[in-house]
């Protein structure tokens, strides 16, 4: 087992265009200590799910990918960055999620599985789940009108997964 | 490939390969489009091209789940890997969609 740290740190803007950004930069990150795939999914997911909630729920940009010619007018976007900073040591992940939004009023009511505070928007309410599910542990710190951090934490490359078919 | 179509009274959504958020605002919007303008009655979602997906996948199953079933309209999911199915049953919607893989 190798103690050797290694960091890396993203700004990007609050867009949903870069929630596939996010995600696959931090999978890029890890890939040199060997995870598994289903790992790497699991961490894909928890990301994706942290930087949605900022987009979403942190600058309130709902709006995602309008497809041309669909006559759709394009949306005015709220102006707001999501940090990524992701920390190695030896073979456990940590991702801090921020944004500088709106913030969470109740954390306790917004990780209830199934809770959304936006149900017209077609949101499953599972996202804090997810994160819970996938990361080994999760914690979130918010104020309102000041913004969100979420730290998410996972030991890689030490699940044996039996190889299953496509 | 045709992402919807229409075959009887069945509503057929090719999901892309990645199911974000960014990609299902779009889906979300269209399906319903289809569901108040054509008479159609169940719904397929197929995940035969999808590599990720995120609980944006479940928001926009519930979201059509809940506007046809009330009519009595199914909603199927085909072509499910063990990620998608794993999501699908931690949200519980191995309960209320037909899941094939």
């Amino acid at each position: 087992m190798n103690s050797e740290k290694n960091e890396m740190e993203l700004s990007f803007d609050a867009v949903s265009e870069n929630e596939s950004f996010a995600r696959v930069a931090v999978a890029a990150f890890v890939t040199h200590i060997n995870p598994t795939l289903e790992e790497i999914d699991d961490v894909k997911t928890a990301v994706s799910e942290a930087v949605t909630n900022a987009i979403i729920h942190g600058y309130e940009n709902y709006r995602g990918y309008v497809k041309g010619g669909e006559g759709e007018r394009p949306v005015p976007v709220h102006q707001g960055k999501v940090y990524v900073r992701c920390r190695l040591e030896g073979d456990v992940l940590h991702i801090e999620v921020q944004d500088q939004g709106k913030g969470i009023a109740d954390i306790a009511r917004a990780m209830e599985p199934m809770y959304t505070s936006r149900p017209e928007l077609d949101r499953s309410g599972m996202g804090f789940s997810f994160m819970e599910a996938f990361m080994d542990d999760l914690e979130v710190e918010s104020r309102p009108a000041a913004g969100t951090i979420v730290r998410m934490t996972k030991k890689l490359g030490s699940t044996s997964w039996i190889a299953c078919g496509e | 490939m045709e992402e919807f179509q229409i075959i009887e009274n069945y509503l057929m959504v090719r999901l892309p390969e990645e199911v974000d958020h960014h990609r299902a605002d779009y889906i979300c919007r269209k399906a319903d489009r289809y569901l108040l303008d054509q008479k159609v009655e169940h719904i397929v979602f197929d995940f035969e091209d999808t590599r990720f997906m995120d609980s944006s996948g479940i928001g926009i199953i519930l979201g059509r789940y809940r506007k046809i079933s009330c009519f009595g309209g199914k909603v199927y999911a085909i072509h499910v890997d063990k990620k998608v199915e794993r999501m699908f049953r931690m949200a519980g919607l191995n309960k209320i969609v037909e899941v094939l893989a």
